[in-house]
């Protein structure tokens, strides 16, 4: 579905954040990347969201392929409506609108009435709180809160692929489990994902490939599940030396996420 | 007493005028990021056009082809120049607007000429008196269309798709980009209301109690600038206290003029910018403006 291209792209001109990295998001996939702070992680999503533009970044090189469309010539809106969107990083959720007026915003790129209705249907249906706290100040909400609000507002656009931009940035363990299951769910629902995390755990749990980003390279990248077991990955973003992850979430249907709206 | 209602009612209804203006204003800021001081010009584009069609087409056709020229004129502002200056500094962009400003002014300025253009209202230069309180017809008129069309633009700016895609952009535009919010467009809309309200005002500015249009409607307008400052540039309701505000201090401080003699003739015109000057003391941000207003 989604192909990256030997992409290399550079900000003023001068600083290269990403160097020549391939990869691929088969369709109904979900695909983590890892990376620590300058890996190009975010420079990778703003690539492919059409947002480079935004923080002065440049294409030098490679593609950017959503099946026969060249997404490194379209803009932002454009992409979205290709079905490609891309939750930022740190939620940036419109904190002064209401609850409802953020998911109205999401739907923005989503002309099909029945397809809005259903997508609204849908985000009730994943995270009960934003209905009952739909006239409420997006900005009152807590931080998971928030982020399955930006996650909610996300999914208005009916995405054929979820891009999800550090989810678990600043969230407490508990809801990082939650929002792993949610990213499940979502997939389970038929969208593809492309997860870029710092947390390896969650991302593992959830993911089918996983590639690791360093320096703006890909160095490592296979099945999620085998790429948790190699002796980089469990010293470098584990944090302990051979235990398999603690915190798998598993794909349980979301019964569990009720718990949540405390 | 009556006069000083007399007073009120005339300041609530200039007031109403600069609220319309200054809503404008505030929009563009809030959609482009830039502080458009070709609004003074935008204005005199739309009284200028609405009077020299008038003895032609007749008063409303003039009117409605006077609303379509501003709008047009403000939305080509933002497509060929602010649009393409978009990551521009801010200061840059405010030095464009005047640059534009100046230009447009200039060949108005010429066009008119020395003369006062008539704009003959059907309403005429009549007064009417509510319970011994005198205002004129067109003061009373304007009161109302600006109190409909302000209604129509905060429930638009509440409920539309417009309003709401204005309100995510001005917030996070990178997360609205997100969203697939074209923000050239929420841009180009906000441009166009801003002309129409500005060629509502200036249809109004230029009656009774003011001869008609001249070069003077121009510093008029400018007097809705404080009107959006004070009220805080990225508030839409601020533009609407402030307008107030200004137009009741204008009415109040020339209608005192004897008493307030020693203040120097023709104070009226000045108080604006003296009310803006103390509020900004007082709140730098102005009276709803939100605080962290550092936009790169």
């Amino acid at each position: 579905m989604l192909t990256v291209d030997s992409l290399q792209v550079t900000y003023g001109g001068a600083v290269e954040a990403v160097r020549g990295v391939s990869m691929e998001v088969p369709d109904g996939a979900v695909v983590a990347v890892l990376g620590s702070n300058g890996a190009g992680k975010s420079t990778l999503l703003r690539t492919i969201s059409g947002t480079l533009r935004l923080h002065r970044g440049r294409v030098d090189a490679g593609s950017v392929r959503l099946g026969d469309l060249d997404l490194t010539r379209r803009d932002a809106g454009q992409i979205v409506r290709a079905g490609v969107v891309q939750v930022p990083e740190g939620r940036r959720i419109f904190g002064r609108l209401t609850v409802e007026e953020n998911l109205r915003a999401g739907g923005m790129g989503n002309r099909d009435r029945a397809a809005k209705a259903e997508a609204v249907a849908r985000v009730h249906d994943l995270f009960p709180v934003l209905r009952e706290r739909a006239g409420q100040r997006a900005g009152l909400l807590s931080g998971g809160e928030q982020q399955m609000l930006a996650i909610g507002r996300a999914l208005m656009a009916s995405p054929r692929l979820l891009l999800l931009d550090e989810p678990s940035l600043g969230l407490a363990p508990r809801v990082i489990g939650q929002i792993g299951e949610v990213v499940a769910e979502i997939n389970r629902q038929g969208t593809a994902v492309l997860l870029v995390e710092q947390n390896a755990t969650m991302a593992l749990g959830v993911a089918d490939r996983a590639y690791v980003l360093d320096v703006g390279k890909v160095s490592l990248s296979g099945n999620a599940r085998e790429l948790a077991q190699t002796d980089e990955v469990q010293r470098l973003y584990l944090g302990h030396t051979g235990d398999a992850p603690e915190q798998r979430t598993d794909r349980a249907p979301l019964r569990s996420l009720s718990r949540w709206s405390a | 007493m009556t006069q000083f209602l007399s007073l009120l009612l005339n300041g609530i209804s200039l007031g109403a005028i600069y609220a319309l203006i200054a809503l404008g204003f505030v929009i563009i800021f809030k959609a482009s990021e830039v502080v458009s001081f070709t609004h003074g010009s935008l204005l005199l584009l739309g009284a200028y056009t609405i009077a020299r069609l008038s003895d032609t087409l007749g008063f409303f056709p003039a009117v409605l082809v006077g609303v379509l020229v501003t709008a047009v004129a403000a939305f080509l502002v933002e497509r060929f120049i602010i649009n393409r200056l978009r990551g521009a500094p801010v200061i840059s962009l405010a030095i464009v607007t005047i640059g534009v400003d100046i230009i447009l002014l200039t060949e108005l300025i010429r066009q008119i000429g020395p003369d006062i253009l008539n704009v003959p209202h059907p309403w005429g230069g009549d007064s009417v008196r509510i319970g011994g309180v005198g205002i004129s017809e067109n003061r009373l008129i304007a009161m109302g269309v600006a109190g409909v069309l302000i209604i129509a633009f905060f429930v638009a700016f509440k409920y539309s798709s417009w309003g709401v895609a204005m309100r995510a952009s001005a917030e996070d535009g990178e997360a609205a980009a997100l969203m697939g919010i074209r923000q050239g467009r929420v841009s180009a809309l906000a441009w166009v209301v801003a002309g129409v309200l500005a060629a509502v005002a200036a249809l109004f500015l230029v009656g009774a109690p003011t001869p008609g249009v001249s070069a003077a409607a121009y510093t008029v307008a400018l007097r809705a600038f404080p009107a959006a400052i004070l009220g805080g540039l990225d508030s839409t309701g601020g533009a609407l206290v402030g307008g107030l505000l200004i137009g009741i201090t204008e009415a109040l401080a020339a209608g005192y003029q004897e008493q307030l003699s020693f203040l120097g003739r023709g104070f009226g015109e000045v108080a604006p910018y003296v009310v803006m000057i103390i509020v900004l003391l007082v709140r730098p941000s102005g009276l709803f403006g939100t605080k962290e207003l550092t936009r790169v």
